[in-house]
């Protein structure tokens, strides 16, 4: 027994030495093949929706209706972009959307970054609790409390008449919930993982706790605070249950509720500019995505292996 | 958990005389409390709360200005839609959950496979579909599978494979959601399982090369123990997010063809908001929790697991 773990443990050491991809045997090299293979399938059927989008909001309806193959432009046009983007329906949609997430973001980080600091490095009554709590809030879906919230504003409406409920700005009130948790979950991470000698040297330099958290822990946990915001603003702009239930007046609606009550009329869809609409809503995300990759895929991984 | 609330370290204040209140509020834990005060109002305000108002509101008639007890329980349980309901929730977000996890798995292998360059571009692929937001490409999804301009239907054609209903059918409407929800879902675990793949020290894998291992062993004895935590945390997540899905069933489907496709999060939209019995709503969402809250306790295990491993 002994021999053997001894003989393996000499073997493995001899094959660390050896260059991995250097000398490629024909087994490896079908490895390598059949993982293109089946990467090249996969990728087909993760991009087929988005490029589909693609290809119809390219065509006029004329086309889209016509018996020629679907997955083929014959007659490019941009009239659907430029219908949509003149409509003034359309912006109004997208600002709300841009509103409410800017500022939701903005309400995170203001109650997050603060919490996660004092979760990560100060101790009080219940801090423990409440660090447990936040990370069950954030399993806490949106579909388990939507109805109680939609009575809630309704209720808050009658006691005091300030009217909540279909205006764009009661989502700033509802969207945190989503976003909150996670956010200062991630941050408790990134700022537990900070040397405690920095805040003890910023400590010795007579820096109170509100220029050690300016000073120290932001600058250095930007990446944490970053992959943060990111999400943040992906999920307030994609959240579709809330604003489904709590707002009703098209001048009110945010993009996905917008498009969806607003372009599909009865039963006419008019797909060239729904394809469109969804494809420009999708774009923020997605360029956030296409410029930030490395913070997005960090926020994602740490919110599950962090902790 | 607890590992993440470090311990305060203790230093010694310049003493001065000052009165009560001030010395109170230049103590450490009063000043952490104010700090994570906003974070405490907003989860007490919009979330505890709301939770208990729905008990109370799951006890109230449909005009609610009665008591009723159980009764919003008792006429549900009488109610065949709701066991169909019950019944395609658990199909849905098994399922889903299953082949999300499958998926993730064998692609995160694949793109583990080639070489260190070409990684990077082949991930941002793969996440495009968990990047947009659901709504949007839940409706990409619906004009592919149109009744009558289904660019599917146009391919299948070809083969010989007549017009498939969709959404038409309940059991292929029920296929169909799964779908969408594999699609969109399935990026997530190939990200989460590529990271924890990436952190398996390559030593296990050759000494498991040099016993004879074939690939089979090396993934069941070698990569699976080591991704075992990961692989439990992502999958209780997700059955979370899935068996609350709203997004995608509610634009797909919108719970039809009559009823089949209803998950617990769209038959309590359609009961509570559309038709207006708020109570009823409540109580349909409201059972719900108890699966979220079995996945609750075992996540913060697995995490406090984690921890302790570290």
């Amino acid at each position: 027994m002994t021999a053997t773990t001894a003989e393996t443990y000499e073997a493995k050491r001899g094959s660390a030495t050896r260059p991995r991809y250097g000398s490629m045997s024909r087994d490896r090299q079908w490895a390598l093949r059949w993982s293109y293979f089946f990467l090249v399938l996969f990728a087909i059927f993760f991009l087929t929706p988005p490029i589909y989008m693609i290809i119809t909001s390219l065509k006029s309806s004329a086309e889209i209706s016509a018996a020629t193959s679907p997955w083929w432009v014959y007659h490019p046009t941009l009239s659907n972009y430029k219908e949509l983007l003149g409509s003034s329906q359309y912006l109004i949609y997208f600002r709300n959307s841009a509103m409410v997430s800017i500022c939701v973001v903005t309400v995170t980080m203001l109650i997050s970054i603060p919490a996660a600091f004092a979760l990560a490095r100060m101790r009080f009554w219940g801090s423990t609790a409440l660090a447990t709590g936040v990370f069950l809030t954030y399993l806490v879906p949106d579909s388990l409390l939507f109805i109680p919230l939609f009575k809630m504003f309704a209720v808050f409406n009658e006691w005091t008449g300030i009217q909540l409920l279909n205006k764009w700005y009661c989502l700033l009130l509802v969207y945190p919930t989503l976003t909150v948790p996670f956010c200062t979950w991630i941050l408790i991470g990134y700022f537990a993982s900070i040397p405690k000698e920095l805040d003890e040297a910023a400590l010795m330099d007579g820096a109170n706790y509100r220029q050690i958290l300016l000073r120290v822990f932001i600058p250095v946990a930007l990446p944490g605070l970053i992959a943060a915001t990111i999400f943040a603003f992906t999920v307030s702009w994609a959240q579709f249950l809330y604003p489904l239930a709590l707002t009703t007046s098209a001048d009110q609606l945010v993009l996905p509720v917008g498009i969806i009550t607003s372009l599909i009329k009865g039963d006419v869809f008019n797909w060239g500019q729904i394809m469109t609409g969804a494809l420009l809503g999708a774009l923020p995300p997605l360029v956030i995505y296409a410029f930030l990759m490395d913070y997005y895929i960090a926020g994602l991984t740490a919110g599950a292996t962090k902790g | 958990m607890a590992d993440a609330v470090m311990t305060g370290h203790k230093y010694v204040t310049p003493t001065r005389k000052r009165s009560g209140f001030r010395k109170m509020m230049e103590r450490k834990s009063t000043i952490a409390f104010l700090m994570a005060l906003p974070l405490l109002i907003l989860l007490s305000v919009m979330v505890l709360y709301p939770f208990g108002y729905s008990l109370h509101l799951a006890t109230l008639n449909k005009s609610m200005t009665r008591f009723v007890g159980f009764g919003n329980f008792a006429f549900l349980f009488k109610r065949e839609t709701f066991w169909l309901v019950v019944q395609q929730s658990c199909i849905f977000a098994i399922t889903a959950v299953v082949f999300k996890a499958l998926i993730g798995f064998i692609v995160a292998h694949f793109v583990h496979n080639i070489p260190n360059k070409g990684q990077r571009k082949w991930r941002g692929m793969l996440l495009v579909p968990w990047v947009i937001p659901p709504a949007m490409s839940t409706l990409a999804w619906l004009w592919l599978f149109d009744p009558s301009y289904s660019a599917f239907n146009w391919l299948l054609s070809f083969v010989g494979i007549g017009p498939i209903p969709w959404t038409g059918d309940a059991y292929w409407a029920r296929f169909s959601v799964i779908l969408v929800n594999v699609w969109y879902g399935a990026p997530f675990f190939l990200i989460m399982y590529l990271a924890s793949l990436k952190s398996v020290p390559e030593q296990l894998y050759e000494a498991a090369a040099i016993d004879g291992a074939n690939w089979w062993q090396r993934i069941w004895f070698v990569t699976l123990p080591m991704m075992r935590n990961i692989i439990s945390i992502t999958v209780l997540f997700s059955l979370i997010v899935t068996f609350a899905n709203f997004d995608i069933v509610r634009i797909l489907t919108a719970g039809g063809p009559i009823d089949k496709t209803h998950v617990f999060a769209t038959w309590a939209f359609w009961v509570g908001i559309q038709s207006g019995d708020i109570p009823l709503g409540a109580t349909v969402s409201l059972f719900m929790f108890p699966i979220l809250a079995v996945c609750a306790v075992f996540i913060l295990r697995d995490i406090h697991r984690r921890g302790n491993e570290a």
